[in-house]
């Protein structure tokens, strides 16, 4: 599977990304954030983690303006993958391919901790490694990973069971523990925690592997 | 514009003593411009001249086969082996964090990262050491919270994980925070790059940020003692803009890759000044500058204050000029500016021209060389009194644990790292809050382990064996963790060095310091003295932090096991049970005499070595330090939420601090060879007790894990957050 990691020029977890994607067996390509189109034959795109153009603004709102994230709007029309960590969860948001917004954490300050997530649902490529009820730890590290949705938005992501992880013990106020959802066709994730985080034995343990163990097989066509 | 008159009070102003000022006259034989007064007070500061202690600083061991750049450039770089570097730093930022601690925090990150990304290294692990006033008085909970804040602020936006530091609060700090940060990077051996300029009629280049007002005069402030004026400082802290830092890094190792630099060199304090002097100076050229070039975000800036602002996220670079289309694309690239705003000349001249008309025409080399170096007047720090057996106070032990841990010098510092970002970039191996922090060399089997430690009570009271200790401390700490100690970095903290008695803690603490990095072969290959740390003539006390480096190598393991039920306690070391100017004295007797403990320097090479030659030995380590054999016990055991019995219930051997010292948690074949081996190593192993239950158990007394551990997490955001 052909991979694409976007990089903004504050990205900081980009090469993380990379990194989860090269071990999972993808083919990695790295997507400057001025270009206007994505390298041919993408499967996934991944948005990481970081700064994207420094978030003084609203997180994440800025890039969701930029050249890069239009071709990834557009990818993710045509169906393709999309996983958003972090920053990218944000930016996700941001475009409106994922519903809903990040706020500030309710403590108001930035927590970076590893946390239990619980996976609510195994019914997509990112979470099928996993059993619907299994317990994980990936860390977290935002200030801004407070997640909300109107409650029709949440009663719908409930009744799609769209979504993939909730927090064990919400650590940052968000709505009905949620700590990352999918895309109505269930090809695009949007999650606070880092798997990229945790998907090495000698780095945060292996929990998270399984969110990009799926991938190397798949091929989209989109 | 018309310029300033010079008179004595702007001398004053500027921080030049009277014979200082003589000194100006004599070297340019004429009255200066206000642009060139800015300027000498700009190099001439104790921040920047390093006046007072460059005569002592030159004493301390700094060399080594694994020493590829000692002090004196922007870091130091030690041989890791296979073309591997890595360069690191310490670096205050006291005085602006006090005075505003959220970005004067902020831009202290931003300002060590800058030194060693500078050198073609990219930064894999930060530090940061943290002395706060008393948790009571009434600017520290605002200090503490700012601090953090501004250090995660920065760091996180950047996107360097933050592996270790220290925060302590002590009386003393009330009038002056100390906020020292650590950073280091890789590079690779033939990637270097230095500050020294070579070649005449070479293009200066200004890149990065553009430059503000801000910051004019940081150096001198914050060489100068603060009253009850420090309120009107506050314009001469600078504001950090980390997004721009990010991208600044970024293209500056991208240039690198270009073969266009010739010598590079960042602005940090007295800014375009100071930068560009350093690279002449060290490449033996002069300097012209055009100011009228230089980017800047404010309208109708004059010579004087561009030449002295100290704006974050700038760089001075000498470039090959048939380069120059290679390396302004990649700044276009990252949305920074480029400029050439000067060239290297052959006259010895720091020519400073601003449109078209001549600013400051000064002897570039006598701006450094010809700087004022005092030989200050010291008297030894008095010995203290030791403690007599009647002096000796006893405790019940569990009551002695629970204030160490209920205060916020002991408790766990969760609420500090946990707005750090630990774990960006993916390779870190050991997070902070327990001794050293590690960082896997990425792409390599290679690991590094860093720390930061010193116990500015030790050195108060005692500032040679003090200065021993930190050096010694730091050592433990990358044994526990089974690393080689490489090299280290001092962060020189003292008051007021016009006093004798201030100038002697210095002098007493650089003798110790020098004897113990030469003695375990840990040579300073970088640091920065902050002096002048005293508000209305109250000091600090005297802080050198000693940051250090180890390396654990590909074909060898980390010590980052856990304590497991059933695990023998053993003590590595001996004992005699010293409570003077212990932790428990401190905090529970409200009393800070009797002597530091004595540093045997051979016992701490003997040990280490010992640890790290019986890693497979071992299961867990930690040094002992504050609080001796019961808090180490106790940290060991909450670490990895387990219960621990300890023997012994006397206080000196519980608490004592006695240097050279480990605890060791293995089984019990481990223990078994770990014995033999220590008879043939001449090395004291001495069980202790063992891991297991749910409860602490030391001597007669005995409380639940649990309940310590919830005091222990919950004490520090209590006392401060």
């Amino acid at each position: 599977m052909k991979a694409a990691v976007v990089v903004f020029p504050g990205s900081n977890c980009d090469r993380d990304l990379a990194v989860a994607f090269e071990q999972a067996g993808c083919e990695v390509s790295m997507v400057w954030h001025k270009d206007s189109a994505l390298p041919e034959g993408v499967d996934i795109v991944g948005v990481p983690g970081g700064f994207s153009y420094g978030d003084y603004l609203r997180c994440g709102a800025i890039a969701a303006q930029s050249p890069i994230c239009k071709a990834v709007v557009e990818h993710t029309n045509r169906g393709g993958y999309a996983i958003g960590v972090c920053n990218g969860f944000q930016i996700l948001t941001e475009t409106g391919v994922l519903p809903g917004a990040l706020l500030r954490n309710a403590g108001l300050k930035y927590i970076c901790r590893t946390v239990d997530l619980q996976v609510a649902t195994s019914n997509s490529v990112f979470t099928e490694g996993y059993k619907a009820g299994d317990v994980i730890g990936v860390p977290i590290a935002h200030h801004d990973g407070n997640y909300f949705a109107d409650a029709e938005t949440v009663a719908m992501l409930e009744d799609q069971d769209r979504v993939a992880f909730r927090y064990v013990d919400n650590p940052n106020g968000s709505i009905a523990d949620i700590a990352g959802i999918l895309s109505e066709n269930r090809r695009v994730l949007g999650m606070m925690p880092h798997p990229e985080r945790a998907a090495d034995e000698g780095h945060g343990g292996t929990d998270g592997a399984a969110v990009f163990r799926a991938l190397a097989g798949l091929v989209t066509a989109a | 514009m018309q310029e300033p008159a010079i008179t004595p009070e702007l001398i004053a102003n500027h921080g030049l003593k009277p014979e200082e000022y003589d000194l100006i006259l004599e070297i340019i034989g004429r009255e200066p411009t206000f642009t060139e007064l800015g300027i000498f007070s700009a190099m001439w500061n104790e921040h920047c001249s390093y006046k007072s202690s460059k005569k002592w600083l030159r004493t301390l061991p700094t060399d080594g086969p694994q020493v590829i750049c000692g002090p004196g450039e922007n870091a130091g770089i030690v041989d890791i082996g296979d073309g591997d570097a890595v360069v690191f730093k310490m670096e205050s930022h006291n005085h602006p964090s006090y005075i505003e601690p959220y970005q004067g925090a902020a831009t202290g990150v931003g300002g060590i990262l800058r030194d060693v990304f500078t050198m073609g290294a990219r930064p894999i692990a930060s530090m940061n050491a943290l002395s706060f006033g008393e948790p009571s008085h009434h600017k520290t909970r605002q200090l503490v919270n700012g601090v953090v804040e501004g250090i995660g602020g920065y760091g996180n936006c950047f996107g360097v994980p933050c592996v270790g530091g220290e925060v302590r609060f002590h009386p003393a700090y009330n009038g002056n925070c100390l906020v020292n940060a650590f950073a280091a990077g890789l590079a690779k051996t033939d990637g270097i790059f230095y500050s020294a300029a070579s070649g005449v009629g070479m293009p200066v280049v200004y890149l990065g940020a553009k430059t503000g007002r801000d910051g004019v005069g940081g150096a001198t402030m914050a060489s100068a003692e603060f009253d009850d004026t420090i309120e009107e400082k506050r314009p001469t802290v600078q504001v950090g803009d980390p997004f721009t830092e990010k991208r600044l890094m970024e293209a500056t190792l991208e240039l690198m890759q270009t073969g266009a630099v010739i010598s590079i060199q960042d602005m940090g304090a007295a800014g375009l000044t100071c930068s560009a002097v350093e690279m002449g100076d060290k490449g033996g050229l002069g300097v012209r500058l055009d100011l009228e070039n230089v980017p800047q975000r404010e309208v109708d800036m004059t010579a004087y204050e561009m030449m002295l602002s100290e704006s974050q996220e700038r760089m001075l670079m000498v470039l090959k000029p048939e380069l120059e289309a290679e390396a302004k694309a990649v700044f276009e690239k990252w949305d920074l500016d480029f400029a050439i705003v000067g060239e290297t000349i052959a006259e010895d001249r720091f020519l400073i021209m601003h449109n078209g008309e001549v600013k400051a025409d000064l002897p570039l080399s006598k701006l450094s060389s010809s700087a004022p170096e005092y030989d200050r007047p010291w008297i030894e720090t008095p010995a203290p009194e030791a403690l007599t057996d009647a002096d000796v106070p006893t405790i019940d032990p569990i009551d002695g644990l629970k204030a160490l841990i209920s205060s916020p010098n002991y408790a766990g510092k969760q609420w500090v790292y946990e707005q750090y970002d630990t774990t960006v970039m993916g390779d870190t191996a050991r997070r902070p809050g327990a001794g050293s922090g590690i960082v896997r060399v990425h792409g390599t089997d290679k690991q590094l382990a860093f720390t930061s430690d010193v116990t500015p009570r030790y050195v108060k009271a005692n500032p040679f064996e003090g200065g021993k200790q930190a050096v010694a401390e730091a050592y433990r700490n990358l044994t526990a963790v089974g690393a080689k100690p490489l090299a280290t970095t001092d962060n020189l903290n003292f008051g007021n060095p016009e006093k004798p008695e201030i100038m002697g803690q210095f002098v007493g603490a650089i003798k110790g310091i020098g004897e113990a990095v030469a003695a375990l072969d840990v040579p300073i290959v970088s640091g920065n003295v902050s002096l002048y740390n005293e508000t209305d003539g109250q000091g600090i006390l005297p802080t050198p932090t000693i940051g250090a480096v180890g390396l654990i190598a590909a074909d060898e393991e980390p010590i980052i096991g856990e304590a497991r039920d059933g695990h023998i306690a053993l003590l590595i070391g001996d004992t005699i049970g010293h409570l003077g100017q212990s932790a428990l004295l401190a905090e529970v007797f409200n009393r800070e005499d009797g002597d530091a403990p004595t540093v045997d320097l051979a016992a701490e090479k003997r040990n280490g070595e010992f640890i790290r030659a019986n890693r497979d030995l071992i299961k867990a380590c930690t040094d002992l330090g504050d609080g001796g054999l019961a808090l180490a016990a106790f940290e060991m055991a909450e670490g990895a939420g387990v219960g621990v019995q300890i023997d012994a219930g006397d206080t000196p051997t519980l608490f004592g601090e006695d240097q050279a010292r480990y605890l060791v948690a293995c089984n019990f074949d481990q223990a078994e060879g770990l014995m033999m081996a220590a008879g043939q190593a001449g090395v004291t192993v001495t069980t202790v007790g063992k891991f297991g239950g749910d409860t602490v158990k030391i001597g007669g007394s005995e409380a639940p894990l649990a309940e310590l551990s919830e005091i222990f997490r919950s004490s520090f955001a209590a006392a401060v957050a």
